[in-house]
């Protein structure tokens, strides 16, 4: 009886603790959500604000920015090359990171765990060590630095990620679907044409996404591996040094821009996936 | 025999092609790295040599000790408070958010910043937290304070904040994905064996989101350990950090070598740390 | 040519038989010898023999960790034997890849693939034969008319139910009408009603097509309902082999008697032996055996009795041999049957099945607490010897 008496009041009190968690978790994350997007909202306010120095209050509505960013021709020069760098390190990591994922999903080898932890390191490795020892040996082999040197460290520093998220994909392929194909008479190489391609092609525009995302917008390894051209954030860099402008700021809002359009992308990329499984 | 010799020419490729780029590219690097760190600086340039000249003048300059522990300490307030950030926001969506849309919707908020510059992350707190910057003039518009705040920009504060700000995703990514493999019935489990939600939280929950914390924190430690845009955009003498001596020491100090020995030591305590904290993963493992 | 002789014989299944099917059973269609799988120190499959005749269904048997889906997999290709060799009509095809092996396997998750249509899978084996175009849509269609899920062509296997998909695994692995079809537990991902349909239906379905069956299983009933043989493994080994019939009502160990169907183990003690006749002692009664294992070595045994095999007969006065006495512990309600547990003088348990042919409200059964004598028969009961 007592229990019973004792029920709807505690689980009252219950529902209120639960609201009032409840309540500081949303402003908690309404807060974060300020943190990560404020800054971001700044940027590109900033970029239409017609004042040389980033002040508050805003001084006015103007374009100009965007007008001195299109005759800059230094800028776009340098929007090409990282174009280029970013295309050319993003096939090269691809064409290394897809066997590399392949090999640690299906393979037992003597050595794989070296080999996994020397490929997953570059994730958690500072750009500027992968830089730095890669600067060291083009230079004691006497090679000249360029915008493709700039592409092998771009590609070296990006494996790790490209390689995780395939393998994470391969992971979730039942290793039947492999046997069942050489099962149906395929050999390895239409094994992996037919079956194990379609099922990893999600994950490998997602993973090629983020690499050219990652590879355009690199500096550690790119401040010391390229030579007399600039990719664009190493010119936005240099720029930087001069001091702040809201020319600056409106390149930012472009790439903001560029980025969300690679994201929705990414997204619909998911979707589709999600809705086969 | 044909097919046999095609599949091992595949096998052959899909082994053969990374670990000669694995060689190439990672450990001829690295061994070159470690070759450089025992050369000599002499005027002009450096010349090949094998002592330790380097390492001893990286431990004995007091310069460079403080240079390293200060890294140390801001890479450790950094994953510190994203770990304070991301893990509240990742239990909340993982098992207070009823919705499994928005679940994904605000993960992606989170995740999403990954893709948008990270030199512009950085800069854009410059321009808040600058003497002449957002935040600054702001509050002496609203008169709050009557001279600009010099602490906000080029300090160790400006410095934590921005670099929690860049690393955060890579703390909300690997704990959102250790919650979300707890089964929820633990959670009932747990409040029938007469638990509260408290100590249900943390007699389950947080043990079995280690690895997620584990993996979250190396990550961003590691991370803001080597970072050298945000120190030179928001530290000011006393935010130089190890990345930034050595940029130097391969730009204007053109001393190769010693820069060469700050960067072994560098991969090695990167290393140390990953080592550790694969040993309290595996330590710790559950299988769930 | 005995085989024929054997079909003159009076009782042979003539009839199901195909004369195709009875011409070509001449060479075992798969014959193993000394095969072995070694991991390390870990045994897989050690040293087994073993031969299948075309058109068989041969069913391997056993717990998990017996090493009967590792057998299955060498003979499809998927695990290199580590000795022994592999035959597939005649030819060594140990060191064959699956591709190069005219078996095809039948996968426990089906393993179809999800990014093709059901005809692209089904095709798909057809494809890498070189088969394409018209003639590929004919066998195609043909295979599905067989499974009768003609109207399915088009669709993806997650739009199909579980018994669909098998049905379209079956279909992908018989398009390429191979000499033998292995199945990984085919249908342990099915229901439990599904399942009981899909047995008789894949039962069938290898008659019509003649075509050999090997499949593996760790579930007794499913063994004993679609197989011509089953072979019982453990622990790597084959414990015994033989038709349904053979393993039932005279397994060879009591591991045999235990894993298929039910069975009551007494310990018993040999009093004398003739022949095949040997009379034992069971909890202080005399029990004779008609079908005891010739060379009995030590005298302390074990009997086995089935529960639908032993009779209550009466209250405790019944005179007689072959008898055992005990006290009614409990009656246990099976539906089609009732179980009673008995507990006998020296301690043990025994159980005993009748048939409830007109419900349990007009069966007169005895009650827990009462005296009962069960009746064992001579020919029903087994004899083991105690470390067997």
């Amino acid at each position: 009886m007592n229990a019973v008496a004792m029920t709807p009041p505690r689980a009252g009190k219950a529902r209120s603790t639960r609201w009032i968690a409840d309540g500081a978790f949303m402003t908690f994350v309404c807060a974060l959500m300020a943190f990560l997007y404020l800054p971001i909202a700044v940027l590109i306010v900033f970029s239409f604000n017609d004042s040389r120095t980033l002040t508050w209050p805003l001084s006015g509505f103007t374009l100009d920015w965007y007008v001195k960013l299109f005759s800059n021709t230094a800028l776009l020069e340098a929007l090409g090359n990282s174009l280029y760098v970013a295309s050319c390190a993003t096939v090269l990591t691809l064409m290394v990171g897809i066997p590399a994922a392949i090999a640690l999903d299906r393979h037992q080898f003597p050595g794989k765990a070296v080999f996994r932890r020397l490929l997953l390191l570059p994730i958690a490795l500072p750009g500027i060590v992968t830089g730095i020892s890669m600067l060291n040996m083009f230079r004691i082999f006497g090679f000249g630095l360029s915008l493709e040197t700039v592409i092998l460290g771009h590609a070296t520093a990006l494996l790790a990620v490209v390689v995780t998220q395939i393998f994470a994909r391969l992971q979730r392929v039942p290793k039947s679907y492999g046997e069942a194909s050489s099962d149906l008479g395929a050999n390895g190489l239409q094994t992996f044409w037919y079956v194990t391609l379609p099922n990893i092609k999600t994950a490998i525009i997602g993973a090629g996404l983020l690499s050219f995302v990652l590879s355009f917008d690199e500096i550690p390894v790119t401040f010391f591996l390229t030579g007399r051209d600039n990719t664009l954030p190493m010119y936005i860099y240099s720029t930087m040094r001069r001091g702040i402008t809201p020319e600056i700021n409106a390149i930012g809002t472009l790439i903001v821009l560029a980025s969300a359009l690679l994201i929705l992308a990414s997204v619909l990329v998911l979707r589709d996936r999600s809705q086969r499984s | 025999m044909r097919h046999r010799l095609f599949d091992k020419t595949s096998r052959t490729l899909i082994m053969g092609i990374p670990i000669l780029w694995i060689v190439l590219f990672m450990l001829l690097p690295y061994g070159v790295l470690l070759t450089y760190s025992f050369w000599l600086k002499k005027y002009p340039l450096f010349v090949p040599a094998f002592q330790f000249g380097n390492y001893v003048t990286l431990f004995t300059d007091p310069q460079y000790m403080q240079v390293l522990l200060r890294t140390l300490k801001i890479a450790a307030l950094v994953s510190g408070a994203s770990l304070l950030l991301a893990y509240p926001f990742a239990y909340f969506i993982v098992f207070r958010l009823q919705s499994a849309r928005w679940r994904t919707v605000l993960f992606m908020a989170v995740i999403a910043p990954l893709w948008v510059s990270y030199l512009l992350r950085a800069y854009v707190w410059k321009t808040i937290l600058g003497t002449e910057g957002i935040l600054n003039t702001a509050l002496i518009g609203l008169g709050i304070v009557d001279a600009p705040v010099d602490a906000f920009l080029y300090s160790q504060f400006a410095m934590v904040i921005t670099l929690t700000y860049i690393f955060i995703p890579f703390m909300v990514m690997p704990i959102y994905a250790a919650l979300e493999k707890i089964p929820r019935n633990l959670d009932e489990a747990s409040a029938d064996l007469g638990m509260s939600a408290i100590q249900t939280f943390f007699r389950v929950t947080v043990p079995l989101s280690m690895p997620g914390i584990v993996a979250g924190f190396t990550m961003t430690f590691c991370l803001s350990f080597g970072d050298f845009i945000a120190p030179f955009l928001v530290g000011g003498p006393d935010g130089l950090m190890v990345a930034n001596v050595i940029t130097s020491q391969f730009g204007s100090a053109l001393n190769w070598p010693l820069g060469s020995a700050l960067a072994v030591v560098m991969l090695i305590l990167v290393l140390a740390i990953i080592s550790v904290s694969d040993w309290i993963e595996q330590s710790g493992q559950v299988e769930l | 040519m005995g085989l024929h002789d054997e079909n003159l014989r009076p009782g042979a299944r003539v009839s199901a038989v195909p004369v195709s099917k009875i011409m070509a059973e001449a060479e075992p269609v798969i014959q193993l010898k000394g095969i072995s799988k070694h991991y390390g120190s870990v045994v897989g499959v050690d040293h087994v023999d073993l031969s299948v005749r075309n058109g068989e269904f041969l069913t391997l048997l056993g717990p998990s960790g017996c090493g009967k889906s590792t057998l299955l997999r060498m003979i499809g290709g998927f695990e290199t034997p580590t000795g022994g060799t592999v035959h597939l009509a005649g030819e060594d095809i140990t060191g064959l890849p699956p591709q190069r092996r005219d078996v095809n396997m039948m996968f426990q998750d089906y393993a179809l693939f999800p990014h093709m249509s059901v005809g692209q899978n089904i095709a798909y084996g057809l494809l890498m034969k070189g088969i394409r175009g018209t003639a590929a849509q004919d066998r195609v269609r043909e295979a599905l008319r067989l499974v009768g899920l003609e109207d399915k062509i088009d669709q993806r296997p997650h739009q199909l139910s579980g018994g669909q998909r098998q049905r379209i695994a079956l279909a992908r692995a018989i398009v390429r009408e191979p000499k033998v079809l292995l199945l990984d537990e085919p249908l342990s991902a099915l229901d439990a009603k599904l399942r009981e349909q899909m047995q008789v239906e894949l039962k069938h379905m290898q008659e019509r097509l003649g075509i050999t069956f090997i499949m593996v299983t760790h579930d007794q009933s499913e063994a004993l309902v679609m197989s011509d043989r089953i072979v019982v493994m453990q622990a790597g080994n084959i414990a015994q082999d033989g038709t349904p019939e053979d393993l039932y009502e005279r397994p060879a160990s009591p591991y045999v008697a235990n894993f298929i169907g039910t069975t009551n183990f007494l310990s018993a003690k040999l009093l004398s032996q003739e022949g095949t006749l040997a009379v034992v002692e069971v909890a202080g009664q005399k029990i004779t055996i008609s079908n005891a294992p010739v060379h009995l070595t030590g005298n302390t045994l074990q009997i086995g009795v089935r529960p639908e095999k032993a009779r209550i007969v009466a209250d405790g006065s019944a005179p007689g041999d072959n008898l055992l006495r005990g006290r009614v512990k409990e009656n246990i309600y099976l539906g089609l049957g009732l179980r009673t547990v008995t507990e006998l003088a020296d301690g043990s348990l025994i159980s005993t099945d009748t048939m409830l042919p007109r419900g349990i409200a007009s069966h007169k059964h005895a009650r827990p607490g009462d005296e009962v004598v069960i009746s064992l028969e001579p020919h029903n009961i087994f004899l083991f010897e105690a470390g067997s």
